[in-house]
């Protein structure tokens, strides 16, 4: 995982709250890299879920593995949730990301290790808030009303509007102070 | 015979697509917004579990699991008697009471069978139900509230309860067991027997409920799903799904 994954916020707009407890960054898979694979690393850092633009596939703690040898490269991706419509397109911005980097690159999605909400980065958080998208709780209890903390103007008067949303990963909330319904990313 | 991991799989995957697409019906037209969003998310995440299941029955035949025609031929264009869906996904949507009867009852029914299977020595397809009953997590839950609210006014508890009385044979049928079970529970694919499955649903049903003043009907199951008999209802439903398909089963789309 690069070094940038453990910024904390971002200085930006004032009108968006700050997190308020990013602690316990979800560990990575420490292996002895190659530079080939740091490199890989650092380019699907570049590489956006479709579903959430600004939040990398790195960030959204779905690469499980890379490997990057003589004969290509090879990326396990876990799925967030199975029935996710935009597998194939993530599959094809990673090559075509990669394409530069090695002749033949492979993405493979795996559930042999089932990706779970934790695993989205200190960044990611930053980044769904940011898209005024709530991140999910830290908790990672799977409840139909969760908990969020308003994204635009950080009061934690807020109530689930509905647990599913406009994609299969985000249920509705709505600030009972600002009076702005937005977006939760849910626990899974 | 084919082989027993096949027809558990197809009878898992068959009853998340039929049951998927039967209630993807409600898209637009579901009661209320919030239910036309809950529905379709709830019929995509049973699409979404049936073809990581399709997928590990074309592993299982020895056939390549990511060759997407292989895949939509696994789904649409079997003969109609090879699939093993249980009649309970079969039946017409009808109203709003009979679509959260029958899918309380599959959801419950789907949390036992894939609590059994989640401990299989199968082991990928222990992963994969270990990713699903996460996601399934979220329905059992929306659909118990539902349940509840149904059983609790004066207008719809009648309706709720004519609705359990109606599909009650079929919820049963559910628990049809597939073909060669013996074979799987010899070796560990599944924990247990489907009737033992289906007894344990049986008495978590009844005490719920009770808790809502509901006698469970006394109806005896109506079997054949899992043998590969199809109702007039899933001939209706497999060619409108397939519709496209049939047409040119080479297009991208």
């Amino acid at each position: 995982m690069q070094a940038g994954n453990r910024r904390r916020h971002a200085p930006d707009s004032p009108q968006l709250f700050p997190l308020e407890d990013d602690v316990n960054t979800p560990s990575t898979t420490t292996t002895t890299e190659t530079a080939g694979e740091k490199a890989v690393w650092a380019a699907l850092q570049e590489v956006d879920d479709p579903e959430i633009p600004g939040l990398s596939v790195v960030d959204l703690g779905i690469i499980r593995s890379v490997r990057s040898d003589a004969s290509g490269i090879k990326v396990e991706v876990m799925p967030t949730f199975t029935g996710c419509p935009a597998l194939e397109t993530i599959r094809c911005d990673i090559v075509e990301r990669l394409s530069h980097l090695a002749q033949s690159v492979e993405v493979r999605f795996t559930f042999e290790e089932t990706w779970t909400s934790d695993r989205i980065s200190e960044r990611g958080r930053e980044q769904l808030r940011l898209g005024g998208t709530a991140p999910p709780p830290r908790d990672g209890l799977i409840q139909l009303v969760q908990k969020s903390k308003c994204p635009y103007c950080g009061s934690h008067a807020t109530h689930t509007e509905n647990a599913f949303g406009p994609t299969l990963c985000r249920a509705i909330h709505y600030c009972d102070d600002c009076r702005q319904p937005f977006e939760a990313f849910k626990a899974l | 015979m084919t082989d027993p991991i096949v027809e558990l799989l197809l009878a898992t995957a068959d009853d998340d697509f039929v049951l998927g697409y039967r209630d993807s019906e409600w898209t637009g037209v579901a009661p209320m917004l919030e239910e036309d969003v809950a529905m379709s998310s709830i019929s995509q995440d049973e699409l979404g579990h049936a073809r990581v299941l399709y997928e590990l029955a074309l592993q299982t035949m020895g056939q390549d699991p990511t060759d997407s025609r292989r895949l939509d031929a696994l789904a649409y264009a079997r003969p109609l008697d090879c699939y093993r869906c249980c009649r309970l996904v079969e039946r017409h949507r009808g109203d709003w009471a009979f679509t959260i009867a029958r899918r309380y009852l599959y959801e419950t029914a789907d949390d036992v069978r894939t609590e059994a299977l989640a401990q299989s020595s199968l082991q990928p397809l222990a992963n994969v139900i270990a990713k699903i009953r996460r996601e399934e997590r979220y329905h059992l839950l929306h659909l118990d509230v539902w349940f509840d609210r149904l059983a609790s006014s004066d207008e719809s508890r009648p309706r709720l309860l004519a609705a359990l009385e109606n599909v009650w044979p079929d919820a049963l049928g559910f628990w049809e067991s597939t073909c060669g079970e013996d074979d799987l529970i010899r070796s560990g694919v599944t924990a247990e027997s489907s009737a033992a499955l289906g007894e344990r649903w049986l008495a978590e049903a009844t005490s719920r409920f009770a808790s809502l003043g509901i006698e469970p009907p006394q109806s005896a199951a109506r079997t054949g799903g899992r043998q590969g008999e199809r109702s007039p209802e899933f001939h209706e439903l497999w060619a409108e799904a397939t519709e496209v398909y049939r047409q040119d089963p080479d297009a991208s789309w």
